[in-house]
C-alpha cells in the first residue's frame, strides 16, 4: 500500500551563470546522501541534475531548480523540478530524441536524463517556458 | 581566472582534475591543454580523472574535443582512473567515448603512453633504413 | 459492545491454574524440544499470560489497534519472529498460542457453568481475543521470514558474484543462473569495483553457468563491458553456449566489439596475450624435475 507522497524537504537554487550549476549538484548531492542512496545511484541523481541544470541554463536562458526529498510511506526518494521562462520546446519528441540538440550538446540532456531516472516529466509551452520534473527513489 | 594547472614531465602532460569543474572551466583546460601540446611538441597527454564525482555530457564532450585535438597535433591523451560508478552512469546517460584511450591509473596510462612512443620510434628508425627513406 | 474486563478479572483470580495447564498441553502438544527449551518454552507462556492480564479491564477487542494492546502485541511478535528464525512451522508458531483456549476455556466454565448466557458470551470474549493474538502471531511470523528470506537473497546476491583474480592483473566473474535486472547491477558494481580494487587490465566474464540471455541481459553485459572500457579494463566474454548464441544473432544483438571466445580457458589465453605474457609446454625433463619437486614438497 503506497500512500500520498509527501515532500521532507525542499529547496530552490537559482540558475543564472555556469557556477549556479555546480551549486545544484553539491546541493543535490547532500540530499541524495541524506536519503541514503548507494554510491552508484548518488552519481546518477547528481548527474541528471547536472544535464537538466545545464539545459535551463543554456536553452532556457536561466531559470531555477528546486530539489527535494520525498516520500510515499514506504521508500524516499528525490525529486528535481528545473525551471525555466525561455522559448519552451516546439518538437518534445524530438528533443527527447538521443543525439539530436539545439544547441552545441551532444544531444543527451533530455534523453539521457530520464535514463538516470525513475520518473521523467517534461512540459513546455513555446514563449512561455520549460519545466522538467524528475524522480529518483531509493 | 581559475585553472586547473599542467604538468609537464618530459615530453607527458599530466593534468589532474580535482575539482568539481564548471563548464567554462573545462573550456579553459581544453584551451590550456591544446596550446601547451603545440608549445612543447608533447606526445602524450595524461589527464586523470579519478578525483571526479561524476562526468556529464559536457565534461564527456570536453574529454573528446581534447583527444580529437590531440591527435591532430600528433599526441596521444589517455584518459585515466575512472570510477566505477562514473562510468556506468556514463554508459546509462548513453556516452561511451569510443574514441578516448583510458587506463587504470596514471602508472598503467604512462606506461601506454611510453609503449606507443616508443613504438613509434622504432617505426621512425625502419623509415630511416629504408631505400625510399 | 464487548471489554476485556470480566473476563480479565476471571484470568487474574486463576493465574496460576491456568498458566499450569497451559504449559501442561504445550508439553504434550507437537513441540520442537530440538528447537526451544522446555524451561524456554514454559518462561515464555508465563511472560505472554502476564502481558495479557495487564491489558486495561475497558479495553474493547475491537480496536486491536489501540496503544492498549501493543504489550501483548510486541510480546507475540517478538516470540513468532525468534520462532520463524529458529525454525518453527507456522502451524507450531500459532499453536503455541492456540493452546492456551483449552485452560481459559475450562476456567470460565467452572466460573459460569450455571449462567449459560454468561458462559457463553464470556468464551465468545475469550476466543476472539485469543483468535485475533493467533493471526497476529502468524502475521509476525511471516513478516520475520520475509525479513530472513530478504537476508539470505542479499547474501546470494554477494555470493552468488565472486570476482577471482586468475593472475596478476586477470580477473574473472563465472555468473551461475539467470541474471534478472537488480542482480546484473550487482554483478556489474561488484566486477567494476574488482576491477579498481585488484588494478586488472583484463576482466574476464563467463556466462557458461547462465541458462538464457535476453535482449535485456545482453545489454547489461554490454553496459558493463562499455563501463570497464572507460575504466581503462578490456572485458572478455567467455562460456557462450550454442543455443545462447543462436538466441543472440536472432534478437539482433550486436556482439561485434566484444571479444567472445567459447571456452574459458581460451579466454584466459587471450588474457594473458593481452597481457604479455604465453603459456608454453617445457620439454619432458623439466617436467619430470618439477612433478619430482611437487612430490617433495608434500
Amino acid at each position: 500500500m503506497t500512500g500520498e507522497t509527501t515532500v521532507r524537504k525542499a529547496e530552490t537554487i537559482p540558475i543564472a551563470e555556469s557556477n549556479d550549476v555546480v551549486r545544484v549538484r553539491q546541493q543535490v548531492r547532500v540530499l541524495a546522501l541524506e536519503v541514503g542512496f548507494s554510491l552508484v545511484d548518488q552519481t546518477k541523481v547528481v548527474t541528471a541534475a547536472s544535464e537538466l541544470g545545464r539545459n535551463t541554463l543554456e536553452h532556457g536562458h536561466g531559470g531555477h531548480a528546486e530539489i527535494s526529498i520525498i516520500d510515499n510511506g514506504v521508500k524516499r526518494g528525490i525529486k528535481m523540478s528545473f525551471r525555466d521562462n525561455g522559448p519552451g520546446i516546439a518538437d518534445i519528441a524530438l528533443a527527447m530524441t538521443d543525439g539530436y540538440t539545439s544547441g552545441k550538446g551532444m544531444g543527451l540532456g533530455l534523453s539521457g536524463s530520464k535514463r538516470l531516472m525513475n520518473e521523467f516529466e517534461l512540459t513546455s509551452e513555446v514563449g512561455v517556458g520549460t519545466t522538467v520534473t524528475v524522480a529518483r527513489w531509493k | 581566472m581559475e585553472r586547473i594547472p599542467i604538468l609537464r614531465i618530459g615530453t607527458f602532460l599530466l593534468v589532474t582534475i580535482q575539482v568539481d569543474m564548471h563548464d567554462q572551466l573545462a573550456l579553459t583546460l581544453q584551451e590550456d591543454l591544446t596550446s601547451m601540446i603545440a608549445r612543447v611538441s608533447a606526445g602524450g597527454v595524461l589527464i586523470d580523472i579519478s578525483s571526479l564525482e561524476i562526468v556529464d555530457s559536457f565534461i564527456g564532450r570536453t574529454l573528446a574535443n581534447i583527444a580529437s585535438m590531440a591527435r591532430v597535433l600528433d599526441a596521444t591523451t589517455v584518459v585515466v582512473g575512472m570510477q566505477p560508478a562514473v562510468a556506468i552512469t556514463l554508459v546509462e546517460l548513453g556516452m561511451s567515448l569510443p574514441g578516448i584511450r583510458t587506463a587504470l591509473n596514471v602508472e598503467s596510462g604512462m606506461q601506454y603512453l611510453r609503449d606507443t612512443l616508443a613504438d613509434r620510434e622504432d617505426e621512425d628508425d625502419w623509415r630511416d633504413y629504408s631505400p625510399q627513406g | 459492545m464487548v471489554i476485556m474486563k470480566t473476563l480479565l478479572q476471571t484470568l487474574q483470580d486463576n493465574g496460576d491454574r491456568i498458566v499450569a495447564d497451559w504449559t501442561h498441553s504445550l508439553r504434550s502438544a507437537t513441540q520442537r524440544k530440538d528447537l526451544l527449551s522446555e524451561r524456554d518454552l514454559e518462561s515464555q507462556a508465563a511472560d505472554l499470560f502476564k502481558a495479557i492480564v495487564k491489558v486495561p479491564a475497558e479495553t474493547k477487542i475491537s480496536e486491536f489497534g489501540s496503544p492498549a494492546w501493543r504489550p501483548v502485541k510486541d510480546l507475540v511478535a517478538t516470540l513468532s519472529v525468534s520462532r520463524a528464525n529458529l525454525g518453527f512451522s507456522p502451524t507450531e508458531t500459532a499453536l503455541f498460542v492456540l493452546s492456551i483456549k483449552p485452560a481459559i476455556f475450562g476456567t470460565i466454565r467452572q466460573e459460569w457453568g450455571s449462567d449459560p448466557d454468561r458462559l457463553f458470551s464470556e468464551i465468545t470474549v475469550a476466543d476472539s481475543f485469543i483468535d485475533k493474538l493467533s493471526l497476529h502471531s502468524t502475521e509476525s511470523y511471516i513478516g520475520g521470514r520475509d525479513r530472513v528470506i530478504a537476508r539470505q537473497q542479499e547474501d546470494m546476491l554477494e555470493l552468488s558474484t565472486p570476482v577471482v583474480t586468475l593472475w596478476d592483473g586477470i580477473v574473472a566473474l563465472p555468473l551461475i543462473g539467470t541474471l534478472d535486472s537488480a542482480r546484473t547491477q550487482v554483478v556489474m558494481e561488484t566486477l567494476l569495483q574488482a576491477i579498481v580494487d585488484t588494478n586488472s587490465r583484463v576482466a574476464i566474464i563467463d556466462i557458461t553457468g547462465v541458462p538464457t540471455v535476453d535482449t535485456l541481459v545482453a545489454q547489461h553485459l554490454l553496459k558493463t563491458i562499455t563501463a570497464a572500457r572507460l575504466m581503462g579494463a578490456e572485458c572478455i566474454l567467455s562460456g557462450i553456449r550454442p543455443q545462447i548464441a543462436q538466441t543472440i544473432v536472432h534478437l539482433g544483438i550486436d556482439l561485434q566489439q566484444i571479444a567472445t571466445k567459447a571456452k574459458l580457458a581460451d579466454a584466459f589465453r587471450l588474457a594473458l596475450e593481452q597481457t604479455g605474457r604465453r603459456v608454453t609446454r617445457i620439454d619432458g625433463a623439466q617436467a619430470a624435475q618439477a612433478a619430482k619437486a611437487a612430490k617433495a614438497a608434500l
